[in-house]
């Protein structure tokens, strides 16, 4: 039994690093500075060491020889989930070049709000360490941040020093739409955030009037969506007051039709605020289920974010038109390759097409995918990097436990050496 | 394998042979001297009439980390463009401004390229820098690590930290980030930009530290020197791009004292602000400096007309500049208490007259530098051009006629604004090959690189000699690296892997102690996993690292 400190994770999205996880042969338990996402991604026990075909099991090279053997014939094979480590990506890259496939990540549509806005007019963003050390105004815009992310208030709001601030505790927390669930945006001073509560699909309408106040446009409305004029000024002017303001959203959490717009709105209502004299940046939150990875390695393979296909033998990027379950359900994919090597939760969608799973060992299925290969988890079975939500910082995952499952990157590099020397 | 070249012009500089038909041997992935007995020839190319340099060598290249993949991810419709194709040894990918990394290993090899260094490795984003660049193929590369606005440097200086405390900070940092050099951008300014200072000059401080550019280049300088790494201290000064701003680069040079020190993109820092447009050519001045300061080294930055897009580590810069953008969408980020980026599409226009005459103006510092050995072949890629356009630079420096048809095609305001008409030089072979390849090669310190003789590595490009440069240059006939044929008429033919270079110097580990409290305070990741380990590069069985010499100990 051995206990490994400073354990980085995979799951949470904001890189925490501080876990300290007991081992005892493959089981793992976390005994330090868990958290309600990160200790059952990590404790997941492995049920599955085996590969299995049309549900019997197999070794490990058949399920690979008869994975290849799917995909040969295949006109348009769809490699959906894409959640997995640096090396994963690479392979799975790899493979739907040799192969012709569309590569959809799991979390597209909700990060296609963000693409779509930063391909049109960019932003001004910001990384974790700096909301830490400087942000002194945080607005958070249509998510319920705790839940999304435990730790985030503890590690870098309420942090016990800060470069650049005198008290962290005075940080000034706002929230727009949607209101926490907790209290973990209460100060350590007992300072609560203040709420501005509006439906989710109202923000277009509530932030472009925030926006239009920040440039300091006349607004001759009382209310917008239920929220006072009057309070909408209060946090312009905090934005506008504050040394180093920080807007935070998440684009999965704007689940309503172009979405795009109030990412955009709020982008450009950020650099409004930067030239008014002060600083202020965005956040975008993320980095769950490897979209930031799966993004960052389609990004500098392709040129193109992780929804791209190969079927002209070169990629194409296409943020609607090569989406998993549109080319599902219109008939158009002929195989379904599933990765997941992070969540068993997170199944395939159901489909009548040959279907490979990659994933997770544990994943059960309501119906058996004609090849299943249960991979190890990166950063628990094997070493490998994996980006946060704030992009710029990769992660080294650790290797906790020799398990024996194989990586994402080794099983989908044998699919391709297989479909190489047919 | 035994290789014979037979009967080629060779231009190797670092031999001293300037156009001498020699023989080349190779045998194992080296240059081997002339076989005394005989041994078999298993290969033997005539290259009778062909000219023969060493791979070149690009110094200057952003192809690694994460500005890149942000300036990628911005202009899709750019890589819409320039599709590439897969083929059967050949991944698929795009190119144009900011090609994919596997492009972006093609191309370069197909130009007869063999290397290209990352002068921007962010310590925060150098895992990211490496596993690009892990996935560039052909080429070897390096990283210059970026410090001087990281906060860390800029508490040190405010609490008076003596220059050993600071060497060790600066070699510590080096390992942690695998690099072979050190940068600085806008030395204090992506801080102070994080403090709402929109400028800052040489002599001005940050207003949190009170600490000023000229401090900064010279205690980096000074660590870069005395901890024995070749490469000079790599500098991007203060007021990119401001008219005017030659003047910030005189005091830099003066201001510098003598220390080794490369000045990059000096096209951009090289601005006067003569005539109607307030906006003239400061190379003369400035030229006449580094041709008198032989402490001092340059690349230049060359823009060429057509659409690119510019990623910097000066956020500061970047942000005042997003208002001539084109097409008008960009990025800033400040950076983990690091350092920051920004990203910004540029179309260029020769009837611009501030690009045309920024065009002049970089040709202008080519031909007035009298050393090929201390001025660098660059278009800051993506930033002035895509690397790509380098056999067309290529052709403007060595034909003057052509230039001269170029400069009558400009801004009519801006052929007045510059000297170039009159200016004879032609570039010649030779100052080619030392330019790209046996200057690159000493200017950063690569041991066995960047020349023929026997012990060198086998990094080879041969060309058809042509009146018409461009031609060329665009297209040899082979390119080998490390002895492996992977280049045939401009097309690859094979690919393998190459090396990352980076260099080690000393440094008291008790350095940790100040940094791993730093890092548990103010940072957001524990200082054990922020370092990053050999097996990132080497553990997928394709990466390896090459340990270079430290105090230009690479004879």
């Amino acid at each position: 039994m051995t206990e490994i400190t400073e354990v980085p994770s995979p799951f949470c999205g904001i890189g925490t690093d501080d876990l300290t996880i007991k081992v005892d042969g493959v089981l793992l338990k976390v005994i330090e500075n868990g958290c309600a996402v990160n200790t059952p991604a990590f404790e997941q026990p492995i049920t599955d060491m085996s590969a299995r075909v049309d549900g019997k099991e197999v070794s490990l090279d058949v399920a690979i020889a008869r994975a290849a053997a799917i995909l040969k014939d295949t006109s348009l094979p769809v490699i959906g989930g894409c959640a997995t480590d640096v090396n994963g990506m690479r392979g799975l890259l790899a493979l739907a070049d040799r192969c012709g496939a569309v590569v959809d990540h799991i979390n597209f549509t909700g990060a296609r709000n963000n693409f779509l806005a930063l391909q049109d007019s960019g932003w001004m963003n910001t990384t974790l360490a700096e909301v830490k050390n400087r942000c002194d105004c945080l607005l958070i815009v249509g998510t319920d941040l705790e839940a999304f992310a435990p730790r985030f208030f503890e590690h870098y709001l309420w942090n016990k020093e800060s470069m650049f601030l005198d008290d962290t505790s005075h940080r000034e927390v706002i929230y727009l739409g949607t209101a926490p669930s907790g209290d973990a945006s209460t100060s350590p001073k007992g300072k609560k955030a203040r709420v501005f509560e509006c439906a989710t699909e109202d923000l277009p309408e509530v932030v472009a009037v925030l926006r239009a106040l920040v440039k300091g446009q006349l607004i001759c409305a009382t209310a917008v969506c239920g929220i006072a004029v009057t309070d909408l000024q209060t946090i312009a002017d905090k934005l506008i007051a504050a040394k180093y303001g920080v807007v935070i959203w998440a684009a999965g959490a704007l689940a309503y039709a172009q979405a795009e717009l109030t990412v955009q709105m709020l982008s450009e209502m950020v650099k409004d605020v930067n030239n008014q004299d002060t600083r202020c940046s965005g956040l975008p939150l993320g980095g769950k289920e490897g979209d930031q990875t799966a993004n960052q390695v389609c990004g500098w393979t392709t040129g193109f974010p992780a929804r791209t296909r190969f079927s002209s033998g070169f990629p194409e990027y296409d943020p609607f038109l090569n989406d998993t379950n549109v080319l599902l359900a219109n008939g158009e994919a002929d195989a379904l390759v599933w990765v997941h090597a992070f969540n068993v939760n997170a199944l395939p969608p159901v489909t009548t097409v040959p279907t490979i799973v990659v994933g997770r060992s544990g994943m059960t299925f309501a119906t058996e995918p004609d090849v299943f290969i249960p991979v190890g988890t990166p950063g628990i079975d094997h070493v490998g990097h994996a980006y946060r939500m704030d992009n710029v910082v990769a992660i080294r995952l650790k290797k906790l436990r020799d398990s024996g499952l194989p990586s994402t990157a080794q099983v989908l590099n044998a699919i391709e050496q297989a479909l190489q020397v047919r | 394998m035994f290789i014979k070249l037979t009967g080629g012009t060779v231009y190797d500089p670092a031999s001293g042979v300037d156009g001498q038909q020699q023989d080349i041997y190779i045998q194992d992935g080296r240059i081997v001297k002339k076989p005394t007995e005989d041994v078999k020839v298993d290969k033997e190319y005539d290259l009778k009439g062909k000219v023969v340099m060493s791979g070149a060598i690009d110094m200057h290249t952003h192809i690694g980390g994460g500005k890149g993949n942000i300036a990628r991810t911005l202009l899709p419709e750019d890589h819409r463009n320039d599709p590439v194709h897969r083929s059967d040894i050949t991944r698929s990918g795009c190119g144009h401004a900011m090609p994919s990394s596997f492009v972006t290993g093609y191309r370069y090899a197909e130009m007869g390229y063999t290397a290209g260094f990352e002068p921007a490795v962010l310590p925060i984003n150098a895992r990211q820098a490496h596993m690009e660049m892990a996935d560039i193929p052909i080429l070897d590369k390096g990283g210059y690590v970026m410090m001087g606005s990281d906060d860390y440097l800029l508490r040190m200086l405010t609490a008076k930290k003596d220059q050993k405390a600071i060497n060790d900070y600066v070699a510590w940092t080096m390992h942690a980030a695998k690099a072979i050099g050190v940068k600085v951008v806008n030395p204090g300014g992506i801080s102070a930009f994080k403090f709402n200072q929109r400028k800052l000059d040489l002599d001005e401080q940050n207003a949190h530290y009170g600490v000023t550019p000229r401090d900064i280049l010279r205690v980096l300088a000074t660590a870069v020197k005395e901890i024995g790494v070749t490469h000079p201290l790599h500098v991007h000064g203060c007021n990119l791009g401001v008219p005017g701003n030659m003047q910030t680069t005189l005091d830099t040079i003066q201001g510098i004292g003598g220390l080794p020190m490369h000045l990059t993109h000096i096209q951009f820092h090289s601005y006067g602000t003569e005539g109607d447009f307030k906006f003239s050519s400061g190379v003369a001045e400035i030229a006449e400096a580094i041709n008198r300061n032989k402490n001092i080294t340059i690349d230049v930055g060359q823009i060429l007309f057509g659409q690119t897009v510019t990623a910097s580590g000066d956020s500061m810069r970047q942000h005042a500049n997003h208002k001539h953008g084109s097409p008008n969408k960009w990025v800033t980020m400040d950076i983990e208490c690091d350092a920051g980026c920004g990203v910004v599409p540029f179309k260029y226009k020769d009837k611009n007259f501030v690009n045309a005459l920024q065009w002049a103006i970089g040709l202008e510092t080519f031909l007035l530098v009298d050393d090929p050995w201390r001025i660098f072949l660059t278009t800051d890629h993506p930033n002035g051009a895509p690397f790509t356009s380098y056999p067309h630079l290529i052709r403007l420096l060595m034909d003057r006629s052509f230039r001269n048809e170029v400069l009558s095609t400009i801004h009519p305001e801006a052929q007045k604004m510059t000297t170039l008409a009159s200016i004879e030089r032609e570039y010649t072979l030779q100052e080619i090959a030392i330019m790209t390849r046996a200057g690159a090669a000493k200017l950063i310190g690569l041991k066995d690189r960047g020349g023929l003789s026997a012990g060198n590595w086998a990094d080879i490009t041969i060309y058809t000699d042509n009146n018409d440069r461009q031609k060329m240059f665009e297209k040899p006939d082979y390119v080998f690296k490390d002895g492996q044929l992977v280049v045939v008429n401009g097309k690859v033919v094979s690919t393998k892997w190459g090396t990352t270079h980076v260099v080690r110097p000393d440094f008291d580990p008790s350095v940790e102690k100040g940094l791993k409290d730093y890092f548990d305070r103010f940072l957001t990741m524990k200082l054990g996993n922020f370092k990053m380990s050999d097996d990132e590069i080497t553990e997928d069985g394709r990466g390896s690292i090459t340990v270079h010499p430290l105090n230009g100990d690479v004879a």
